[in-house]
């Protein structure tokens, strides 16, 4: 819940963290020419459960926790962090912080903490699925096992695994601010191998969100989640090579949103920009997209994997409209960015831990409903791809080339699906490649909530959605004709 | 609140707690280190950290189940907590009958000194000298050189102990210094990044921030002008950072655990043909000052020097005790232990022998085809070998690279194409863990216009 007083009492009971700390370590960093400076302490615990051939035989907990302690001065930002949440490494890290500064380590005067008052309260849970009791969670590993294997005799090995972290942050600045927020997260995970006359195909479905573990066992999630995986390696049995080169393709809804996160999310948060080296610098309010396309980040969204009730600098997150019918409205900031670019704080700022540095990242990225019917949108391909199901992708925000990389895929002939296509690498290049978005489905889907994403060496939980879209051309990476 | 230090007598105390609550087996993995780094971005300094930590790792077996957890609070009450924990996981899960610890026997008795551990301190103001000097030299190789995502010093420096209830106790210290830029060129409106780097256990080993930098530079410069190509089947060259990758694809797919879990292309294929007469790979674990050396593995058992590949024959897969005992084979003393994970498989330093071509006759052995120099993306599947991935690089045209290219992908299947290797080059250096000569593949599908 995002609520300072929670986080704050956690602190203060666990590592005697009081206020007048706080205010002494902030007094240390904010010494003149520290335009910023801020704290950050985190609490986190990790439990993983993992299950193969049919035994539950792994299981693992961690902690971890510490302070990260941040000043700014104009574009430059001094860190320091330490695993010992005392006043004397506070003060210690606070000095390598404001090194950046150069100023003499005079305490400056900064104002009375206040506490901030609970901006949302997008997953509120009851039982951390972290207290949950290990043998619930080996019963339903061992559940998945049979539902997978049940699927169809070809199902050779099931693996499958349960991870779950329980956050507790504090975050005061500067200013006085004192904001605190619990982030729970879990993701339950399927991948089946499939044999059939000594060829081997993998298989793999998941979700996850920020709910209790019993949002796993509603509507039988993690059945469907099993037989996905089963599903996805006996049918990449029959698959055929994938074709190569130019084609047009049809993404379905859900998981494809992977397209907006590398095509236009990476090119569109703020420090790129800023330092001008995205290839969508300075574009704002031109046309980078069809008509058909309004793509919006949105951290708001209750119980979602990319959701936050406030971002890791204590900003509350909100829907920001990243492209509005075709045209580039804005970026996606952090304090430091926003403050430096003169554009609004999105509650974009996020980091990996207390030992990272916040930067610009991406919450739930998804392009909103269009008119067109799925069936109507495959029905208008005389020859192309329907790709449903995707791996991993990545980009290179300076020259906005991008690839995601398809596991599961179909021919489009004669405004049919016909036969499966193994995976296969899609290329193409951000500022073009929404120009070419020629219908768009009423049927938006989020992905399930497993999605990670990667920059500058840090993962944050993400999450994507697309309504069912044609797009007239991009590259197929197979080998096939 | 005080931490306690990690030392052979912590190992001791913890171990001995655990057999208290009824476990038959524990061992201990500690590590703590600091780290200091800064980012330089046109002659101003970014950004600048810097930090301390410790984390310890306790795994326990009851018989033949084992659990573990870790902690980066090593105040005593933590440490009750941790054993408690990790005993009632490991009761929690079910038997397994291959876990369990190494033989006493297979521990490590001595181990050799691998110069892994350089004791020069490097203060902040000289980090933000070099990466300066490594920026400056980059951006000034040509005037398109206009801007940059700044370059980047770091150092690190730490300890790893590991010990286990078969009484073994060791630790050793480590250190890596590195310097990277990414400067980035302008022409007609369109913009292309690239980077280079140095890395090395000992700062006087590095790279000079010049090399860095105009190695940096030049890689950027001649993407400028990039475009796309018709999709065909040409013979590929990779680059020695691609044919790396390309290295680390086979790495994964001799990882023990894939290949019990039936999850590489590469399971049962031990003893067979899988790469030409001239393929042989190496993970070397005992070589002086590598990145990837260490004296003893995660679970305590001597390193050494294992054949992967012997003139194209599979030799053998990386394992670990586990991995082993599931595979019916023994260790090769690959266990790779985080903090607080099961045991799981990693290589050392693994590398492609150097063949005798200069890269330069590789290109010119080519006609028409493509030259690697960048691969983005996922697109390997270890369980079958297909292989599909974006490709930036140099179209070859008569043994010369004619003009760069971009937007493009290689596909492929592993199998395919390591049995497709017609050339390595005879320039292998270590910048990593994983290091490859130049190699040259005979055909693979490049997908583009």
């Amino acid at each position: 819940m995002a609520d300072a007083k929670q986080s704050e009492k956690f602190y203060l009971e666990r590592f005697g963290v009081t206020d007048r700390e706080l205010l002494a370590a902030m007094g240390r960093v904010k010494v003149r020419d520290v335009d910023y400076a801020d704290l950050y302490f985190e609490h986190t615990v990790d439990e993983s459960i993992s299950m193969e051939e049919s035994l539950v035989k792994r299981a693992s907990k961690s902690i971890s926790q510490g302070v990260g302690v941040r000043a700014t001065a104009g574009e430059k930002t001094g860190y320091a962090y330490s695993d010992e949440i005392t006043l004397r490494q506070l003060e210690q890290a606070a000095d390598t912080a404001r090194y950046i500064a150069r100023s003499p380590a005079r305490a400056g005067s900064v104002p009375a903490i206040r506490v901030g008052k609970p901006a949302q309260d997008l997953y509120p849970v009851a039982v951390p699925a972290t207290e949950v009791a290990t043998p619930e969670k080996v019963a339903l590993l061992e559940r998945i096992d049979r539902v997978a294997r049940a699927y169809d005799p070809r199902i050779k090995n099931v693996m499958a695994s349960f991870a779950t972290e329980y956050k507790v942050v504090l975050i005061t600045n500067a200013e006085g601010e004192l904001v605190g927020d619990v982030q729970p997260l879990s993701r339950l995970q399927v991948t089946c191998i499939a044999e059939e006359s000594g060829q081997r195909q993998v298989g793999s479905f998941g979700g996850g969100g920020r709910g209790e573990f019993s949002f796993f066992l509603e509507d039988n999630r993690w059945e469907r989640y099993a037989k996905e995986a089963a599903r996805q390696a006996v049918l990449n049995l029959k698959a055929v090579d994938a074709p190569a080169g130019p084609m047009m393709v049809v993404l379905g809804s859900g998981w494809p949103g992977i397209l907006l996160h590398e095509a236009i999310g990476h090119g569109l948060e703020a420090d790129f920009n800023r330092k001008k080296t995205s290839a969508f610098t300075d574009r704002v309010g031109q046309v980078v997209a069809s008509k058909l396309c309004t793509i919006v980040d949105d951290g708001t969204l209750p119980f979602r994997r990319g959701s936050l009730n406030v971002d890791d600098e204590g900003t509350p997150t909100s829907r920001t409209v990243l492209i509005e019918k075709g045209i580039l409205k804005g970026y996606m900031t952090d304090k430091l960015n926003a403050r430096l670019m003169g554009i609004p704080l999105t509650g974009n700022g996020r980091r990996e831990s207390f030992q990272c540095i916040p930067m610009p990242r991406m919450t739930n990225t998804f392009m909103l409903p269009g008119e067109s019917s799925p069936e109507e949108i495959i029905r208008s391909v005389k020859r192309g791809l329907y790709a449903v199901y995707f791996g991993g992708g990545q980009v290179d925000i300076t020259n906005g080339k991008f690839v995601f990389s398809a596991s599961e895929a179909y021919l489009i002939e004669d405004g049919k699906v016909t036969t499966p296509v193994k995976g296969a690498t899609l290329i193409g290049s951000g500022p073009e490649i929404l120009k070419k978005v020629s219908l768009v489905g009423h049927d938006l889907g989020l992905d399930e909530g497993i999605g990670t994403c990667g920059k500058d060496g840090q993962s944050v939980p993400v999450g994507v959605g697309l309504p069912t879209i044609r797009v007239d051309e991009i590259t197929v990476g197979g080998t096939g004709a | 609140m005080t931490s306690v230090r990690i030392d052979q007598n912590l190992a001791s105390e913890l171990l001995a707690r655990s057999k208290r609550k009824g476990a038959t087996g524990a061992d201990i993995v500690a590590v703590e280190g600091g780290s200091a780094s800064v980012q330089v971005r046109l002659s101003a300094v970014d950004k600048l950290s810097k930090a301390r930590e410790k984390r310890l790792g306790l795994r326990v077996y009851f018989g033949r189940r084992s659990a573990g957890a870790s902690t980066s609070d090593l105040s005593p009450a933590s440490l009750d907590e941790l054993v408690e924990t990790t005993c009632a996981l490991a009761q929690a899960v079910v038997e397994d009958p291959y876990a369990g610890l190494p033989d006493p026997a297979a521990l490590a008795k001595e181990w050799p000194n691998l110069d892994l551990y350089d004791s020069e301190t490097v203060p902040m103001d000289r980090m933000i000298e070099l990466a300066t000097r490594t920026e400056k030299a980059a951006l000034a190789v040509d005037p398109r050189l206009s801007n940059s995502e700044g370059a980047e010093f770091s150092t690190f420096e730490g300890r790893t102990a590991f010990a286990n209830s078969h009484g073994f106790y060791g630790d050793y210290q480590g250190s890596s210094f590195s310097c990277a830029v990414a400067p980035i060129a302008v022409q007609d409106g369109l913009m292309q990044r690239d980077y280079w780097y140095t890395v090395g256990r000992k700062l006087n080993r590095l790279d000079s921030p010049e090399a860095v930098g105009q190695e940096a530079g030049r890689r950027t410069v001649r993407r400028l002008g990039a475009r796309k190509i018709t999709t065909c089947r040409v013979p590929v060259v990779f680059e020695p950072e691609i044919a790396g990758s390309f290295l680390g694809n086979l790495c994964s797919a001799v990882n023990g655990y894939s290949i019990y879990k039936g999850a590489s292309y590469l399971v049962g294929r031990l003893g067979e043909r899988i790469a030409p007469d001239t393929v042989t790979v190496y993970d070397d674990g005992l070589m002086p000052g590598g990145l990837g050396s260490k004296p003893f593995d995660g679970e305590g058992l001597p390193t050494r020097k294992t054949a992967i590949v012997e003139q194209g024959i599979l030799k053998n897969y990386l394992l670990d005790t586990y991995a082993a005992r599931k595979l019916g084979l023994a260790s090769t003393g690959n266990a790779a232990r985080s903090v607080g994970e099961a045991s799981s498989v990693g290589a050392t330093n693994l590398y492609l022998a150097p063949g005798l071509a200069t890269p330069e006759a590789i290109i010119r052995s080519v006609t028409r085809g493509l030259y690697v120099t960048e691969l983005i993306g996922f697109g390997v599947n270890m369980v079958t070998g297909d292989y599909s991935r974006g490709a930036v690089g140099f179209w070859i045209e008569n043994g010369e690279l004619a003009y760069p290219v971009e937007e493009i992908t290689i596909a492929g299947n592993l199998r395919d194409m390591w049995m497709g290797v017609e050339a390595i080059g005879n320039d292998l250096v270590f910048r990593g863990r994983i290091a490859s000569p130049t190699v040259k593949i005979a055909e693979m599908t490049v997908a583009g216009e």
